[in-house]
């Protein structure tokens, strides 16, 4: 937990916020609605004598009480799949379309780009790409189970991505979840912070600011980017925003969401951020005791 | 079905395509007279395939296109894309062609498996559990032998499990490995 401590002047709550790190997080689901209904889902559960919680910012969000949430009825027929509360929040701010041409920039293992393509009612296309080719068969694997007819799968570098293989030029919207510390899943692997460096982090922030760039740069005028990561560290969030904001033509913009949160920092370690940066949500886990994460929703003003 | 004079015209024909190439998505032709790549399946044969066997409408599928990667593995997919594409996925797999008995995906019955009326086979709760472990089972079965969706109930509706191969008052599971749940 020693790393976190350089967050006690931002944390409002900072004994509650690593109590709850220490806590081992429970069992989500989202409810996969290419494929069934959330009343039928949850039917499915009763008779399996499985026992859940809805979330209420999300009714499709489901908190199980089994240890074994992968062998439920639910789960092989593709009608949940095992999600983080928070990992499902970044697809909800995105809102995407039926019809839409949504890019998911870092897909892999595929829980958001299945979700964004339900969302979108599984119409229009949904390009989950991956720069790692030993995560690419856990996304096709997902994406199969789950259905999804509308999702394609590449596999390139983000940074500097080609739209060549499509038959259009550019994307409505576009999700990057990018490659992070990963502070924020502490709960869920007890040795998330074991290889924490700041040169970690100043050298991951280097490719999350080219893949929000190149993002915005694929995505139309008017079309909606949405920037989130499973991180605390303002070097991977904040400041990754407003280098965007001072290289592209785009703007910080409000979302909302029926979840606790604080607002973006103003600030961090001598650097001032955009005011706009207060629009962008950080989640803490001892907020709605969850694992934590930052979402920055961006419009592309040119 | 085509008479045998068709036949050799069409084998001539074949000289004349393209080779398949596996490593790239080639989107089916609308008809068997429109193909370009040798072997290749058409459309209305895939939508063919469904509809005889398994009484899907083939209106169901009227916003999705077929594809075709590898020797005779079709996937679907309702997204936009040109032909032919190099990419890691596009949409499902659905169908293997290219032998004489066209056998679904488990993935596709499970997302399309609600449209079929025939070669349907419903399972108790203890027979699907049997049957999505991956195990063979000896069941009575008075329709077509080959390759069956096997269906059991969830939540007051059928709910189709996977495919299964009935031979020989067999039903074997054809669950995929990486699919199979003891529940």
């Amino acid at each position: 937990m020693e790393p976190l401590e350089r967050y006690r002047p931002i944390i409002d709550d900072f004994e509650a916020f690593l109590a709850a790190c220490e806590r081992p997080l429970g069992n989500a689901v989202r409810v996969n609605t290419i494929k069934t209904s959330v009343e039928r889902a949850t039917t499915a559960l009763e008779e399996d004598g499985v026992a859940y919680d809805q979330a209420d910012w999300n009714p499709r969000v489901l908190r199980l009480e089994t240890n074994s949430p992968g062998s439920t009825w639910t789960s092989f027929h593709g009608f949940t799949h095992g999600q983080e509360e928070v990992s499902a929040v970044p697809p909800v701010v995105l809102d995407p379309r039926p019809g839409d041409r949504v890019w998911d920039c870092c897909a892999a293992p595929g829980g958001k780009a299945t979700q964004l393509a339900a969302l979108m009612d599984d119409r229009g296309t949904v390009v989950a790409n991956d720069s790692n080719l030993g995560r690419i068969s856990a996304l096709r694997f997902n994406a199969e189970r789950l259905g999804a007819t509308s999702l394609a799968v590449t596999n390139d570098d983000a940074r500097n991505y080609s739209l060549q293989r499509f038959p259009f030029d550019e994307f409505d919207r576009a999700l990057v979840d990018a490659p992070c510390s990963c502070e924020g899943t502490i709960r869920k692997n007890p040795d998330a912070l074991d290889n924490w460096s700041p040169d970690h982090i100043n050298s991951v922030a280097g490719i999350q600011k080219g893949i929000l760039r190149r993002a915005l740069q694929a995505t139309c005028e008017g079309g909606t980017v949405v920037y989130s990561t499973c991180t605390f560290a303002p070097e991977e969030n904040e400041a990754v925003v407003q280098h965007a904001l001072e290289t592209e033509d785009c703007r910080v913009v409000d979302f909302d969401l029926g979840l606790e949160y604080a607002p973006g920092l103003a600030e961090w370690d001598g650097e001032t951020f955009d005011a706009a940066l207060e629009r962008a949500a950080r989640i803490y886990p001892h907020h709605n005791d969850t694992g934590g994460f930052f979402v920055a929703k961006l419009e592309v003003t040119a | 079905m085509e008479d045998d004079t068709t036949d050799e015209r069409a084998d001539d024909a074949e000289r004349e395509l393209e080779q398949n190439v596996g490593q790239r998505f080639g989107r089916l032709p609308e008809t068997a007279a429109e193909r370009t790549v040798e072997g290749r399946a058409s459309r209305e044969e895939v939508l063919e395939f469904f509809a005889d066997r398994f009484a899907i409408p083939p209106a169901t599928f009227d916003d999705d296109t077929f594809w075709e990667k590898g020797a005779g593995k079709i996937w679907l997919y309702s997204g936009e894309a040109s032909t032919p594409v190099e990419i890691e996925a596009i949409g499902m797999t659905c169908l293997r062609t290219r032998q004489e008995h066209w056998k679904p995906t488990t993935d596709f019955v499970q997302r399309f498996g609600h449209h079929a009326s025939e070669c349907v086979i419903d399972l108790d709760r203890e027979q699907a559990r049997r049957f999505a472990a991956g195990e063979d089972q000896e069941l009575a079965w008075d329709g077509d032998w080959g390759y069956l969706i096997a269906a059991h109930t969830v939540a007051g509706e059928r709910e189709p499990l996977g495919v299964g191969l009935y031979v020989h008052g067999e039903l074997r599971s054809m669950v995929p490995k990486g699919r199979q749940r003891d529940l």
